[in-house]
């Protein structure tokens, strides 16, 4: 499989990037970002024009991208789901749907189904075990998973229906979002709710109870509060 | 008293469209930036520091002290870095707070850059959370749009310029000087102190490294002025904060509470734990902080007292297991975590995961040899300390902890697996289905 050549406008997208930081070392993370956004994956052209532009060896380039997990070497497919299988969402039910979706899809950790629709990585802690168990698709949110409710949204992916996340946007692309994720926004913010349920779990019982945080004074000062009611 | 839980970050979590501009201000955003202009940058740092805010990304150092610490004699640019790589096992507080409110985050950025008189601030956030990210660049955009990042700032001759800088996938990057390292365009990597940040951090020049929680706590407290922060919470440990509930409990998620809130009291709040389930070990801030159990439940959660019993406060991230849970093969799981993100430079924590990693993996299938255990414990005495960051430190927290308290458990593992004595179904969320 041939990749795509960087284009002009990714090369001018990179140079971009770069102005954005007092140094423009600064930008290659999210340089690399981008190039996978671009070609589907970290090419030697991608890791070569990197090192081009910033006035690094090739080396030093590739020493970044092999040391983070979200820059693949190998083609990807269109989409990337992410199981968390760390210890609470693996308790939870993550290794159950990670299994699952193994034996659905017919692939392992970090590979791709044949119709080069998903690739399946197991992905550690994602910052949402009050939601477990978690899957992330494109890096998206899926809380509250189940080994069921896994498969029918890689199939409805696979299909190539209408994917919504529990607490985000419509899902795109891997790719798309990789462009995201680079720094360059796709108008999807106000998609999707503030919160979700378990978010609000606080605010609500509080809420209920009447309880606050003590009020501040017009002067700025905590109020005294008088005991004896 | 003080209520039991007092809602300040997330009190606008609920409100309609909340993550954006207009509903921010109609909710009173952005009047403790109006304060703050007004003040002297020093009075700033002194307000935080007298009021007692402490990093809520772990290790509870005062945030006020650590912008004194920022040379202001020194010429070369000071630089506010504020860490959103929340990804220690079990937090889940920085996320939810940036999706709902990024603004009460970019109005804490820059009342705190002008406290340590920084003109660049960036947050350095995982590149994982797809939604939060779009969110947060949303917010900047907005911020800009309205004057209150840009050039002097609403007439103050404050400057701001302020870039969402997104991670590629490392835990390690949540330790402030391989973010650093991460922000500066190379693999993340711990430094070796001193020097500290604060005074050769970013390019070598003066920096300020915040957990997003702390830095989004500061517009409460400059508007709530003096006393009003410090009214909540202990002695030692003052102010509210977020507490994030998960695993077996009824009601996961965030509760707002002021510091000294006991586990008993959140589960109480929640509806204790799930249906017909005891609690048997819990982290109280994440999993590099050590196992606590049902023993524990009446300690306040605040630095001082999680510390007198052997663990630590952290991130406040309770991850709650019942007694369907394997304890060997829960710690088996977070050492592969560790494992898995070391970053390889030290000796000790890269060599040591991977031995540990093969002990519990034996210990974890019921094959566990005479003499394992003690070679564990070993292995810890031989990893704590003796590494550049505190990671390979975290690592030996679930392991020394779960023998401490369940050496039974890692006596049965010599002998039987993990999934006969604990059968994992009956352990997930959807165990009811499962059983019938």
């Amino acid at each position: 499989m041939s990749d795509e050549l960087l284009s002009d406008q990714t090369v001018e997208e990179m140079r971009e990037l770069m102005a954005r930081y007092p140094e423009a070392r600064s930008a290659l993370l999210p340089m690399l970002h981008l190039a996978q956004s671009a070609q589907g994956r970290i090419t030697t052209e991608a890791i070569n024009t990197c090192a081009e532009l910033l006035e690094l060896s090739a080396a030093e380039v590739s020493g970044v991208a092999t040391f983070y997990t979200m820059y693949k070497r190998q083609p990807m497919g269109k989409h990337h789901v992410g199981v968390c299988t760390n210890t609470l969402c693996a308790v939870m039910g993550g290794d159950e749907i990670f299994d699952t979706l193994c034996d659905r899809l017919g692939v392992g950790n970090d590979e791709t189904t044949d119709d080069g629709q998903i690739t399946l990585e197991r992905v550690e802690c994602n910052a949402a075990c009050d939601f477990a168990p978690v899957m992330m698709v494109n890096w998206e949110f899926f809380d509250n998973q189940t080994p069921e409710s896994a498969v029918e949204v890689t199939e409805k992916l696979r299909a190539g229906e209408k994917v919504v996340s529990t607490r985000g946007a419509e899902i795109t692309s891997w790719r798309e979002a990789e462009r995201v994720i680079a720094g360059f926004e796709d108008g999807l913010a106000d998609q999707g709710p503030s919160a979700g349920p378990a978010s609000l779990v606080g605010l609500e019982i509080a809420s209920e109870q009447g309880w606050k945080a003590p009020e501040i004074s017009a002067a700025g000062a905590v109020e005294k509060e008088t005991d004896g009611d | 008293m003080t209520d039991t839980l007092t809602p300040v970050l997330s009190a606008n979590w609920d409100q309609e469209r909340s993550w954006t501009l207009e509903a921010y201000e109609a909710g009173g955003g952005y009047q403790a930036l109006r304060k703050a202009l007004t003040m002297n940058p020093d009075d700033i740092i002194t307000m935080v520091k007298d009021e007692g805010l402490r990093g809520r990304g772990g290790a509870g150092f005062p945030t006020g002290m650590k912008w004194s610490f920022i040379p202001q004699d020194n010429p070369k640019p000071k630089y506010l870095v504020v860490n959103a790589d929340e990804a220690e096992p079990g937090t889940c507080k920085d996320i939810p707070l940036m999706m709902a409110s990024p603004h009460t985050l970019v109005e804490g950025i820059i009342i705190s850059s002008r406290a340590i008189r920084a003109e660049r601030a960036f947050v350095y956030i995982r590149g994982e959370v797809l939604h939060v990210i779009r969110r947060l660049r949303a917010a900047v955009r907005e911020a800009y749009e309205a004057g209150h990042l840009g050039q002097n700032i609403h007439g103050s001759g404050q400057n701001l310029d302020l870039v969402i800088h997104t991670g590629a996938g490392a835990y390690i990057c949540g330790e402030e000087t391989a973010l650093l390292d991460s922000l500066e365009g190379r693999r993340g990597q711990p430094r070796l102190r001193p020097p500290f940040p604060a005074v050769e951090g970013l390019y070598a020049s003066p920096t300020v490294v915040n957990n997003v929680e702390s830095i989004a706590s500061v517009p409460s407290i400059i508007e709530g002025g003096t006393g009003w922060f410090s009214s909540m919470g202990t002695e030692k440990s003052k102010g509210y904060t977020l507490f994030s509930l998960s695993g077996h409990v009824a009601k996961p998620g965030q509760y707002e509470a002021p510091l000294g809130i006991t586990l008993r009291q959140l589960l109480d709040l929640g509806g204790g734990m799930r249906d017909g389930s005891e609690l048997k070990f819990w982290t109280p801030g994440g999993s590099s902080t050590p196992l606590l159990t049902a023993e524990h439940l009446d300690v306040p959660l605040d630095y001082e007292s999680v510390g007198a019993v052997g663990s630590m406060l952290g991130t406040k991230a309770i991850q709650v297991f019942d007694q369907t849970t394997s304890v060997v093969r829960a710690v088996l799981r977070w050492t592969e975590f560790y494992k898995h993100e070391s970053c390889g430079k030290c000796t000790p924590c890269r060599e040591g995961t991977w031995w540990m990693t093969q002990t519990l993996t034996r210990l974890n299938e019921g094959k566990g040899q005479p003499g394992d255990v003690e070679l564990l414990l070993d292995l810890c005495d031989n990893l704590l300390g003796r590494s550049f960051c505190a990671l390979g430190d975290g690592a030996t927290s679930p392991i020394m902890s779960a023998i401490k308290y369940f050496p039974q458990e890692f006596e049965a593992a010599m002998h039987t697996p993990s999934w006969e004595l604990f059968p994992p179904a009956n352990s997930t969320l959807f165990a009811k289905e499962v059983a019938q």
